[in-house]
């Protein structure tokens, strides 16, 4: 019986708009790794991680496919069991006994739409609310916010099967929300959507950090680790490479500008590598494309009178360039 | 011992999941109750009164009088089939339900348990569904049929749990076809439901006691016959032994298959 008083009781929480908005006490983290490990017979999926996620902050773990971001969560989530590190999650130790206490303050939203679809929105958030012991009233006072933030309301009666892949996605976020978290993990929360769809739900999780809710979320999209997280992980066959807000990691791993430059084939690099290795912090090529990073204004200088007679363009550097030179192009499978 | 009776009582998380199925079985109820009035009618015509008719009479009552109850059985057996197979196995895969159930506090007893209730709940209403048929016949003349309803909801548990033990093993849906054939159409064949096993040679028997559907069929043809005593706590106390394990085995397996 406890465990629905437990659920009430936090159902009291002033949810603001739609979530908690009273600040997280005191300095614990919400998550605490060390060395955090995994195991599939002999593949290792994540090995040695160490990681801290503090309140309020919204954190993004970043890797290419199979690099360890999905486990991560999973065993965040008290789905899967580390096979070896140490593991707090909201002060718990993640051990089969926290499991329900853990799972009572996390909110999930996986990569796969696990929406009931033969149930109607409100119906989806309702029966949802019923697995955290939220009372039937709360419950649906907390749906009719809910739909509100994911602007569904319009949409309450009708099926899963006639939303769009936005509508669904809103709706995933909104049913994680139910319980009022204390984590919010997202798998991948914008991947397959279109644009407008995508930068819909960025509003909302922007929407969410306001409200000082604690998030992890992984993402394949630079543009969205660095315009929703105040620090991203870069994780790479199941370790962490790089780890810092995502300005500082620009600068620190690429510089200020980048150069690229065409060259006519891809033999013709030598000559250019050649002249530009002094003064380019770091040069990569793919290709015929070969990539200049440059540190500083007078690196800038030499670049041109060096690459005169090339083809290049230049801009400015972005977590995608600092995410590519750490993981490598090889393409992923 | 305990320990396996607490596990197997239904939480309240349980009950949540159940909900769950049931909501959303209300969309297709239609279907449900023409499968479920459908096949149990067509087998008492074409096999109790077409065939029936070259039958004699056994242990003293007409051939369909004889078949109703194991009818009640086996329409009992073949909900919880259909719906821990091919429905838990939707649940499982391709709508992630499963998935989204354990990251709440659920855990995966609940899971479980709650979509086997659920099972034995549709077990409970093919039966009531086929017994009203029956009874409007005159085909179970006592009224401790009515206790064919009950008896239903403990087949229907037992085999919702052989039923997730099959599908968490399930790579696909294919795989169900060995169960069905293999197993469920072997049951409806010679456990009782249209000949009395004692028909059957010494050996085969033997074998048919370790058919769960003898056992439900045995129950139910005491029940429709106004027997209650001893011989039905013995096929009770046989049934629930079966769905106390079958439960223990499938939230092992559903747990091995998902929390990995």
């Amino acid at each position: 019986m406890h465990r629905s008083d437990r659920a009430t009781r936090q159902g009291e929480a002033n949810f603001g708009e739609v979530v908690d908005t009273k600040p997280h006490a005191g300095p614990t983290p919400v998550v605490e790794a060390e060395g955090l490990t995994k195991h599939y017979g002999s593949r290792i999926a994540v090995d040695r991680i160490s990681l801290r996620v503090e309140a309020g902050a919204c954190v993004g773990l970043l890797g290419p496919n199979g690099a360890g971001k999905t486990t991560t969560i999973r065993m965040l989530s008290c789905l899967t069991a580390p096979t070896a590190g140490s593991l707090r999650v909201l002060g718990m130790e993640m051990v089969a006994a926290n499991h329900r206490a853990i799972k009572a303050q996390l909110g999930i939203v996986q990569q796969e739409d696990s929406l009931d679809p033969d149930l109607s929105v409100e119906n989806n958030l309702l029966i949802y609310a019923s697995y955290f012991g939220i009372p039937r009233r709360e419950a649906a006072k907390r749906a009719q916010e809910l739909m509100r933030f994911a602007q569904l309301t319009e949409r309450r009666r009708d099926r899963i099967r006639d939303l769009s892949g936005g509508m669904r996605r809103r709706l995933m976020l909104a049913r994680a929300l139910i319980n009022g978290p204390k984590l919010l993990l997202l798998d991948e929360p914008t991947t397959g959507l279109d644009p407008q769809a995508r930068r819909l739900v960025w509003e909302r999780i922007r929407r969410l950090k306001q409200h000082a809710v604690t998030i992890l979320l992984t993402t394949h999209y630079m543009e969205e680790a660095a315009n929703l997280c105040d620090r991203v992980v870069i994780i790479d066959h199941g370790k962490i490479v790089a780890e810092d807000a995502p300005e500082t990691l620009v600068d620190s791993v690429i510089g200020e500008e980048v150069i690229e430059v065409y060259l006519p084939d891809s033999s013709a690099s030598r000559g250019v590598l050649e002249k530009c290795r002094d003064f380019a912090c770091r040069t990569e090529q793919v290709g015929e494309i070969l990539y200049l990073y440059l540190r500083n204004g007078s690196a800038r200088q030499r670049a041109f009178e060096a690459l005169a007679g090339y083809r290049f363009t230049r801009r400015k550097p972005s977590l995608e360039d600092v995410f590519l030179s750490l993981t490598g192009h090889a393409l992923r499978d | 011992m305990l320990e396996a009776i607490t596990l197997a009582l239904p939480s309240r998380l349980a009950f949540c999941v159940w909900r769950r199925d049931m909501e959303s079985w209300k969309r297709f109820a239609g279907s449900f109750f023409v499968a479920a009035l459908g096949e149990p009618i067509l087998y008492l015509l074409a096999i109790g009164y077409g065939l029936g008719r070259f039958v004699q009479d056994i242990n003293g009552v007409p051939y369909a009088v004889f078949l109703a109850p194991g009818i009640i059985a086996a329409a009992a057996m073949n909900s919880a089939s259909f719906e821990s197979t091919f429905g838990a196995f939707t649940r499982m895969t391709e709508q992630h339900t499963y998935q989204a159930v354990l990251a709440t506090p659920c855990s995966v007893g609940d899971l479980v348990g709650g979509d086997i209730l659920w099972a034995a709940t549709k077990s409970a209403a093919s039966a009531a569904l086929v017994l009203l048929i029956t009874a409007a016949s005159g085909l179970t003349p006592s009224w401790l049929a009515l206790l064919t309803i009950p008896a239903s909801l403990l087949i229907g548990l037992m085999f919702a749990g052989m039923g997730m033990i099959v599908t968490a093993k399930a790579p696909s849906y294919d795989f169900f076809t060995y169960y069905f054939t293999l197993a469920i159409s072997v049951m409806f064949l010679f456990s009782g439901v249209f000949f009395p096993i004692e028909s059957l040679p010494g050996w085969a028997q033997h074998l048919a006691w370790f058919l769960p559907l003898t056992h439900a069929v045995r129950l139910t043809r005491l029940l429709c016959e106004g027997i209650v005593g001893l011989e039905c706590l013995y096929e009770v106390v046989w049934m629930a032994s079966v769905t106390l394990g079958a439960f223990a085995v499938a939230e092992r397996l559903v747990r091995k298959r998902l929390v990995v």
